[in-house]
Order: structure tokens, then sequence, then C-alpha cells
């Protein structure tokens, strides 16, 4: 965690990731245009927060074994990690939304269940403010932490799925796959979210060592 | 802090408002050129949700400098 080597990676995979996602060229698409480059933004946010919240559950995991209020910490601050790329994840699928299906909030059930996906986690925090005393808040949210992750799996990726949406990769749309077969995107898209998700690391570390200095304050 | 943070959500719920109307010209601009301006756009938005996060941070240090 304290090493540099993977935050420079990132930050050089995000430069790189932004020049190129401008840059590079893209298919031609029909609604779309140019704002297919918004795939390699939008998306490493998502996958960014999906890693941010694998690694709170992993540490929650830790905690209900050995109790060491240090992952307890560990958890919460990589779910504060991950709640901000959550949020921009949605924002930033509002705006494009906003241009290629016309309205930045159509209820599409992708749209909905996101939001509801980021709700859960509020409610984790509102959950670990509402209990006092240490030891039972770190027991009960790493408990909760344990249910809120596959109930986010499922509402991210298997219920938008059942029906009918807008979304690419979801009921019946292709998934963005079927554009990306151009594998000049490919090499943009993949540095994307890895650059995205260390960066969504480094984040969470930053998180952590600040609140480990305010507790032992 | 919070009047800030107020000043910008305010201005991004005015930035729908207007986004809204037919011929508004911030929405024809984002529309045209091919839709490039969605991207800039988003990529303005996380540089921004990522500098907000800056400042709580910084905040947050500034109250730990404080106290030792």
């Amino acid at each position: 965690m304290y090493k540099s080597w993977w935050k420079i990676l990132g930050a050089v995979l995000v430069m790189y990731s932004t020049v190129a996602g401008f840059l590079a060229s893209v298919p031609p698409l029909p609604i779309l245009h140019q704002s297919i480059r918004n795939l390699y933004f939008h998306v490493p946010m998502w996958f960014a927060m999906i890693v941010l919240f694998t690694i709170s559950v992993v540490q929650s995991i830790r905690y209900l074994s050995n109790s060491n209020q240090e992952h307890d910490n560990k958890a919460v601050q990589s779910v504060n990690a991950g709640i901000i790329f959550g949020i921009l994840g949605l924002v930033t699928g509002a705006v494009w939304a906003r241009f290629t299906w016309g309205q930045a909030w159509s209820f599409d059930v992708k749209q909905n269940f996101a939001a509801i996906a980021m709700l859960l986690y509020f409610a984790y925090l509102v959950l670990r403010n509402a209990i006092d005393e240490e030891q039972k808040r770190a027991k009960i949210s790493a408990i909760y932490n344990i249910f809120a992750f596959p109930m986010m799996v499922v509402l991210l990726f298997v219920l938008p799925r059942l029906s009918d949406s807008l979304h690419p990769g979801n009921g019946g749309n292709p998934g963005f796959n079927a554009y990306d077969l151009d594998s000049r995107m490919r090499m943009v898209f993949y540095p994307a979210c890895l650059g995205w998700i260390l960066i969504g690391c480094w984040i969470y570390s930053i998180l952590f060592r600040v609140s480990t200095l305010e507790k032992n304050k | 802090m919070k009047k800030l943070m107020t000043t910008v959500l305010m201005l991004m719920v005015t930035l729908q408002l207007f986004a809204q109307g037919q011929g508004s010209a911030i929405a024809d601009t984002l529309a045209g050129s091919e839709k490039i301006y969605v991207v800039v756009t988003c990529v303005t938005i996380i540089l921004l949700g990522l500098l907000a996060f800056l400042f709580a941070i910084e905040r947050r240090l500034k109250k730990l400098e404080k106290k030792s």
C-alpha cells in the first residue's frame, strides 16, 4: 500500500487513456458518434467502484474472522472511495444518456438499479453512524456489507439483463463488445480500466491513512 | 465549503434546466460536432469530482494539523 510504483503506473495509464481516448480513432457509429469515447471514462468509473467494494467486502470478512479494528477501517474507507466513483459513474452516465437516449434520467432499469446499489452503500454508512459502540458497529456493519455486496452485483449485472434496457449489454442490447471489436478501442479501454482501478485504490489508501491518523490522535 | 458545494450543485441543476429546452445553446453545442463535447463534459465532471475529493481530504488534514 505504501509503495509508489503502482500509483505511477495508474497515473501513466490514466494519462495515456485520456489522451488516446480523445485522439485515437473510433469506428463510425450511429447516434453515438464521437460520444463512444465516453467508454474510456464512464465505464472505468464502475470498474473502479466494483473493485473498491470487493476490497471492502474482503476486509469485512477479515474483520469478522479476527476482530482487528484496522480491517473495519479499511472496509469503510474503501466504501467511501467506491462511492465517489459510483457517483461519478452515475452522473457521467446521465450526461451521456441525455445526448444519446434523449433524457438524462429515463428511469431505465440500469440507471434505477445503479442508483439503488449506491443507496445500499449509503445505507451502510448511515448504519455505521447510527451505532456508537465501536465493536458492535464494526461487527454489524461488516455483516451488512457482506450482504450488500452480492445485492450490488445482482442489481448491476443480473436484474438489468432480465428486462428491456437501453444500456449496452442489457435487455437484448449487444454489449460494447459488438462495437469495440475494433482492437484499437480495446488498446485504450483496458488500460483505462486498469488505470482508474489503480487510482481508486490510491484514493482508498489515502483515505485509510488519514482516518488511521485521526483515530490515533 | 458547504456554500461552495451548494453553488456548484445549483449550477448543475440549472445546466440541466437549460439542456431541457429544444433550441438551447448548450444542448445544441453538446449534441453538435458529432457529440464530442459530451465526452468533454463527462471528463470535466470526473475531474471536478476528484478535485472535490482533494478538498475534502485537505480539510481533514487541516483538522489533524490543528490538533497536533
